[in-house]
């Protein structure tokens, strides 16, 4: 037993959890902030524990960012009446928000979210076999989504739930398909050594630019966003699949959408953007000391941010599609795509070589 | 990885795993078919993932990582949800109300005897050697070669027998309903597509009707 492997697995494992749930905590400040922005509204400003309106300057910039929004949502979650309705399938009816919540967690494991901090690897499991790891966790994601629909007992979640493992399992096949060709240049399934590949040859996104446009749209269908929300789309299905929820589990289920897209987000700034590698100041080398060590995991989390922030600009810019549009796009377009795509990565490494 | 090795070399460990995923697996299993507190066809598959996923953990144990992951991504992922996906939407009834057939009792356990016989025979054939030194280490290269050079032609073999079974479900699908090959895609489609043989060839015209209805 090595026990120090299990000690420190364990504190990134806790500091991983921390910094996910954080940054989906604010993602939900940033998500009204951007809407508010786009429409021409203020956004959440007066929201704060009382005394802070004493602090200078600070205190009232505080506020009026809304920085202490997220902690009053959580709360207000937390403290809401947790109602049952009386139709509902109790068993799934409570299983179906921690289904949901675990796949997008468990995803974060496999992601390289630093390069070293002292001797330590700065990712949780280091497997060979990555990305296969992670599409096997995003598709367990849909259980959550159809159990919720299965449980509430009613007409609109019902739609809502089988609308989305439709979905999802068309978007899984065009995603899974579109990273191969980043596997075929890289040549490995290793997360980390895509990134130091990355950091000789330069980022991937320009090696593979269609891979990342179908990756992206299908990761906006994976986890259920504008334009490719029609599970809980509220103008045709009330809600959708969450519909008869309310307080935690509702939560959990926003939880569950924000940390998939933290997790899409990391898994695109790895295989396109270079991960924790950025290709100036000597940064691209596996870091030796502290501060290159912590550089590193800003960069990343600097990354991860900014592709955040388009997955909720395009949620505020784009209409959302119909439901055949949206088959029609994932079956007729980007899986032809996507395997020509292979087929035209092959012939020139083929050619090359 | 190393460490990763390790820790899953380290027999107390691994033997402790070993154990609760058999046990998981066998106890998921038997409730797929034959649960004492529910009929209900959702929860045998909900059950049945829940052994697949076990399963991973077995084939996790013999370092076959990329098996692992591949039987999750494609078993519980994709297959299972359409199982789920046909039971939602044809909502079963008469499954709950279904009595023991005791004709297929019988049969069922004549064949499940048999299938045990098999495997007590296979395992006084083979010698005892333990597996210790697993030739596919998680890495994927060597698998892909075995399967394009050593393996290649009953591959070819499972790859149009699937191809069969899709080509078969379209035409029984689409037979009895002229309308619907002019018609833009619905929903059904991909269902179908995707893996063919998961949807029983009985139920596939069923749901295109269903579908057609609404």
């Amino acid at each position: 037993m090595d026990w120090n492997f299990i000690i420190f697995t364990l504190v990134k494992i806790v500091a991983v959890l921390g910094l996910l749930h954080t940054i989906a905590g604010y993602a939900v400040l940033a998500e009204r902030k951007i809407s508010a922005w786009i429409q021409d509204r203020v956004g959440p400003n007066r929201t704060a524990p009382p005394f802070i309106k004493y602090v200078p300057v600070l205190g009232t910039l505080l506020t009026r960012w809304g920085i202490f929004q997220p902690a009053a949502d959580g709360l207000k979650f937390m403290l809401k009446e947790d109602f049952t309705p009386a139709g509902v399938r109790k068993i799934y009816f409570w299983l179906a928000p921690a289904v949901s919540v675990i796949p997008s967690i468990l995803v974060v494991a496999v992601l390289p979210f630093g390069s070293y901090l002292g001797h330590q690897k700065m990712v949780i499991a280091d497997l060979n076999v990555g990305i296969l790891y992670t599409f096997g966790i995003v598709s367990l994601g849909v259980y959550g989504i159809v159990l919720a629909g299965y449980a509430a007992n009613s007409k609109y979640p019902m739609f809502g739930g089988i609308r989305s493992s439709a979905q999802m399992i068309s978007y899984e096949i065009s995603m899974g398909m579109s990273v191969i060709p980043v596997f075929l240049i890289a040549g490995s399934l290793n997360l980390t050594q895509i990134i130091n590949w990355q950091a000789q040859h330069g980022w991937l996104f320009f090696y593979a630019p269609l891979s990342l446009i179908i990756f992206l749209v299908a990761s906006f269908a994976e986890t259920n966003r504008t334009p490719f929300d029609l599970p809980e789309a509220e103008t045709e299905l009330v809600g959708g699949y969450h519909t008869e929820y309310s307080s935690m589990k509702f939560a959990l289920f926003f939880l569950a959408e924000y940390s998939n897209m933290t997790a899409s987000a990391g898994m695109m700034v790895t295989l396109f953007f270079g991960g924790w590698s950025l290709p100036v100041f000597g940064l691209d080398h596996p870091a030796t000391t502290l501060v290159a060590g912590i550089a590193h995991i800003l960069i990343f989390l600097v990354k991860v941010c900014i592709l955040m922030t388009l997955f909720i600009w395009v949620r505020w810019m784009f209409p959302r599609f119909r439901y055949d549009q949206l088959m029609d796009l994932g079956w007729r377009t980007f899986i032809p795509l996507a395997l020509v795509n292979i087929l035209i990565t092959a012939l020139f490494l083929w050619i090359r070589s | 990885m190393e460490s990763l090795n390790s820790l899953l070399d380290g027999t107390l460990v691994s033997t402790g795993l070993f154990y609760l995923f058999a046990t998981f697996t066998l106890v998921c299993a038997a409730l797929v078919v034959a649960n004492p507190f529910s009929r209900n066809p959702v929860t045998s598959a909900m059950f049945l993932v829940l052994a697949i996923i076990s399963m991973a953990g077995l084939f996790l144990l013999l370092h076959a990582f990329f098996l692992a992951a591949v039987q999750i991504l494609v078993y519980a992922g994709a297959v299972i949800v359409l199982f789920l996906f046909v039971i939602m939407l044809l909502e079963i009834k008469e499954e709950l109300r279904r009595r023991i057939n005791l004709f297929g009792f019988f049969a069922g356990i004549l064949s499940v005897g048999l299938i045990v016989r098999l495997f007590i025979d296979c395992l006084h054939q083979s010698p005892a050697t333990s597996a210790a030194n697993p030739s596919i280490e998680g890495d994927t290269a060597p698998l892909g070669k075995l399967l394009f050079t050593q393996f290649v032609l009953p591959f070819e073999v499972v790859s149009v027998l699937l191809l069969v079974a899709m080509v078969g479900v379209i035409f029984l699908s689409s037979r009895d309903s002229k309308p619907r090959i002019s018609a833009p895609s619905s929903g059904t489609e991909p269902g179908v597509g995707k893996e063919s043989t998961a949807v029983p060839q009985s139920t596939a015209p069923t749901t295109a009707s269903t579908q057609t209805k609404h």
